[in-house]
């Protein structure tokens, strides 16, 4: 409203032939839609394809300076080095393995903020489920890093029953990567069911169908495209990460990490960005997939 | 005749609201039967209660020979018509309409037969393969009747199924609704506001006011004899006539109740003198109302009240009825045509009709 007001206080100063043009409701809806989305083009679309611009570029190996002559050598590399293929895979499945994790805690939890929760409690579930994402995101991995240190929390709970903590290495990436994105999965598979009539599960209940039935006939698909919407989020950020992989994970690598050490240490910035399209292609091809389920719909 | 539905006592409290407040209540087996009332009468708490999607406060419900009170939706013998319908949007026609059957296991072929028979009962033979974003409003009604009835429940419960449709389109509804039960002999629950539906379709008719039953009858009782001025003012249009104003004209308290169709306007030279059959009521034209079939005269009597006279546009002199607008005129009734609601009075010309628990019996 402020914004709109001060626009609007800012047009009277335009002389009267441009007030006229800037009336017209499609000029000023432009306007108005004009530094958002030189946002949108500029900074976040224009360094997508500055990315993809790099990764065709090649490194001169004597001196470390990057050589702008087009070359494919990034992702020759990429497909033809094993450790790269393997990091690859591994990346892929374990953000497959944060989803699926993340699929089987929320949905249960969503399904009882949405249909059985009075809606007071509805609300403070809602806010307890956003509030892990106020805090700092290295905390959190940290925190993880103590309760998963050899006699930290897990280990001395576990150990009276002859257990003990998985330890550092991809089994806690995955555990502490689908902990930091479960209220990504939680909130649209919330929104996908409240928005779902009551009608539907006494209907349901009506014609015969216990419980069980129910869910397995009418929630879970009808709930489907909004796990898949919340999977969009659980995978791409699961994909990208480096950080949980660098506190918790032991020496395991993902593509996150070569992104990192090829932008430092190694200092290899079209490789870097050979890498980092890696995501970005799988997300593609990915939303190109789910989309036929409507998932993108209930985004 | 045996009952479908026996209930009795049975309240339900929503917090502080009473929205069923000790309803005894017995629906015959094969009956169309309606419950009408203004939304928030508990008509549908009713229906609800009766489906199972609801536990009561107290009371008992008996379906057949059976107590239902304690039992699940999925555990009773009814099926619903939601007033949303409700169809499930991620099955098909076909696959909504047998949903009903496959939870029960019901094999493939006769689950398929089946539907096709309910499809065809309600008019949707070949809609089977479409899906619910694909039909209209009437088509989605038809196909939640279909899903309802093939089951084959001991009672079908419809929650104003008919509330979404366009007038045409449920005046045939009405229609068809009850060559169906008709055909398949099915106790229909029916909850409806639209007093004009009810009267259409139902066999007998249960008026709902906060809560309670005021009066349950049959159609035509219900509209000749209102037992209540809420039951007259919501059934139909009518004119009550109490106080000081009943006095003067009728010679009694009241309240007695009119109906506008049952009252002749005539010039003040044509009007006849009172007599033991006959009252009448001289006044002043203050509105015409041309409704097409017919035309309302609202008059304000002499004597204080303001009467609501209805004659049909059967021949086309309709302008000398709108030319009365503010000239006096006599209006006059038969005597047997007032319905007493004071059932005070003994020389009431008319007894006061059978109260609900009377027709319950």
């Amino acid at each position: 409203m402020n914004l709109l007001r001060r626009l609007g206080r800012g047009i009277g100063a335009i002389p009267r032939s441009g007030r006229r043009l800037l009336r017209r409701s499609g000029a000023r809806v432009g306007l108005l839609l004009l530094p958002p989305m030189l946002w949108l083009g500029l900074v976040y679309l224009g360094a997508l394809a500055a990315l993809f611009v790099t990764s065709l570029w090649g490194q001169n190996s004597f001196t470390g300076n990057i050589e702008r002559v087009w070359t494919l050598d990034n992702f020759r590399d990429l497909l033809t080095i094993e450790v790269y293929r393997t990091i690859t895979l591994r990346t892929l499945g374990i953000a497959a393995l944060v989803t699926i994790v993340d699929a089987v805690l929320a949905f249960p939890i969503a399904l009882y903020m949405a249909k059985v929760a009075s809606p007071r409690l509805q609300r403070l579930m809602v806010i307890a489920v956003l509030m892990p994402l106020w805090a700092s995101y290295l905390v959190k991995a940290y925190a993880w890093r103590g309760l998963l240190a050899q006699n930290g929390l897990i280990d001395s709970i576990a150990s009276p029953f002859g257990l003990g903590t998985p330890g550092y290495g991809l089994l806690a990436t995955t555990i502490t990567l689908a902990y930091l994105w479960l209220p990504f999965m939680i909130l649209p598979i919330y929104a996908g069911l409240e928005r779902l009539p009551n009608s539907l599960f006494e209907a349901s209940a009506d014609l015969g169908a216990g419980s069980g039935m129910t869910l397995r006939r009418v929630v879970l698909p009808m709930a489907f495209p909004a796990v898949v919407a919340g999977s969009i989020f659980t995978f791409s950020l699961s994909l990208g990460d480096y950080i949980a992989v660098r506190i918790v994970g032991g020496t395991g690598q993902l593509l996150g990490n070569v992104v990192y050490d090829n932008q430092g240490a190694a200092n290899n910035l079209p490789f870097a960005a050979a890498v980092a399209t890696i995501p970005v292609v799988v997300m593609l091809v990915y939303l190109a997939a789910v989309r036929r389920t409507g998932a993108l719909d209930s985004l | 005749m045996p009952t479908a539905i026996s209930v009795r006592g049975l309240s339900k409290h929503f917090d502080e609201v009473r929205a069923v407040d000790g309803l005894d209540l017995d629906i015959a087996d094969g009956e169309f039967f309606s419950m009408l009332g203004p939304s928030g009468s508990g008509k549908t708490t009713v229906l609800r209660l009766l489906a199972g999607f609801e536990q009561p406060t107290s009371g008992r419900i008996q379906l057949g020979d059976d107590d239902v009170t304690d039992l699940p939706p999925y555990a009773r013998d009814v099926n619903t018509v939601f007033q949303d319908y409700a169809i499930f949007p991620h099955l098909s026609v076909r696959q909504n309409v047998e949903y009903g059957l496959r939870v029960k296991k019901v094999p493939r072929g006769e689950r398929r037969r089946r539907a096709e028979e309910s499809l065809a009962t309600v008019r949707l033979e070949g809609y089977g393969e479409r899906r619910p974003h694909q039909l209209s409003g009437g088509q989605r009604q038809r196909v939640a009747l279909a899903r309802a009835l093939v089951n084959r429940p001991k009672v079908l419960l419809l929650d104003e199924p008919l509330g979404a449709l366009d007038l045409k389109l449920r005046r045939e509804m009405q229609i068809e609704l009850k060559e169906i039960q008709r055909e398949v002999g099915i106790t229909f629950v029916f909850v409806t506001h639209d007093q004009e539906e009810a009267l259409t379709m139902s066999d007998r008719i249960a008026v709902f006011n906060e809560g309670r039953i005021e009066q349950l009858a049959t159609p035509v009782e219900l509209y000749e004899q209102p037992s209540s001025a809420f039951v007259a003012g919501f059934v139909g249009t009518s004119n009550l006539l109490e106080g000081a104003v009943a006095r003067a004209l009728l010679g009694a308290d009241g309240p007695f109740v009119i109906r506008p169709e049952k009252v002749q306007l005539v010039a003040p030279a044509d009007g006849p003198a009172p007599d033991a059959t006959t009252c009448v009521a001289e006044g002043v034209v203050r509105e015409v109302v041309y409704l097409g079939a017919t035309t309302h005269s609202v008059v304000e009597l002499d004597a204080g009240a303001i009467l609501t006279v209805s004659h049909q546009n059967s021949d086309r002199s309709i302008d000398a009825a709108l030319e009365r607008r503010d000239q006096r005129v006599v209006l006059t009734w038969r005597r047997d045509h007032l319905v007493s609601l004071g059932g005070s009075d003994p020389d009431s010309p008319v007894n006061r009709a059978a109260s609900p628990e009377e027709e319950t019996a």
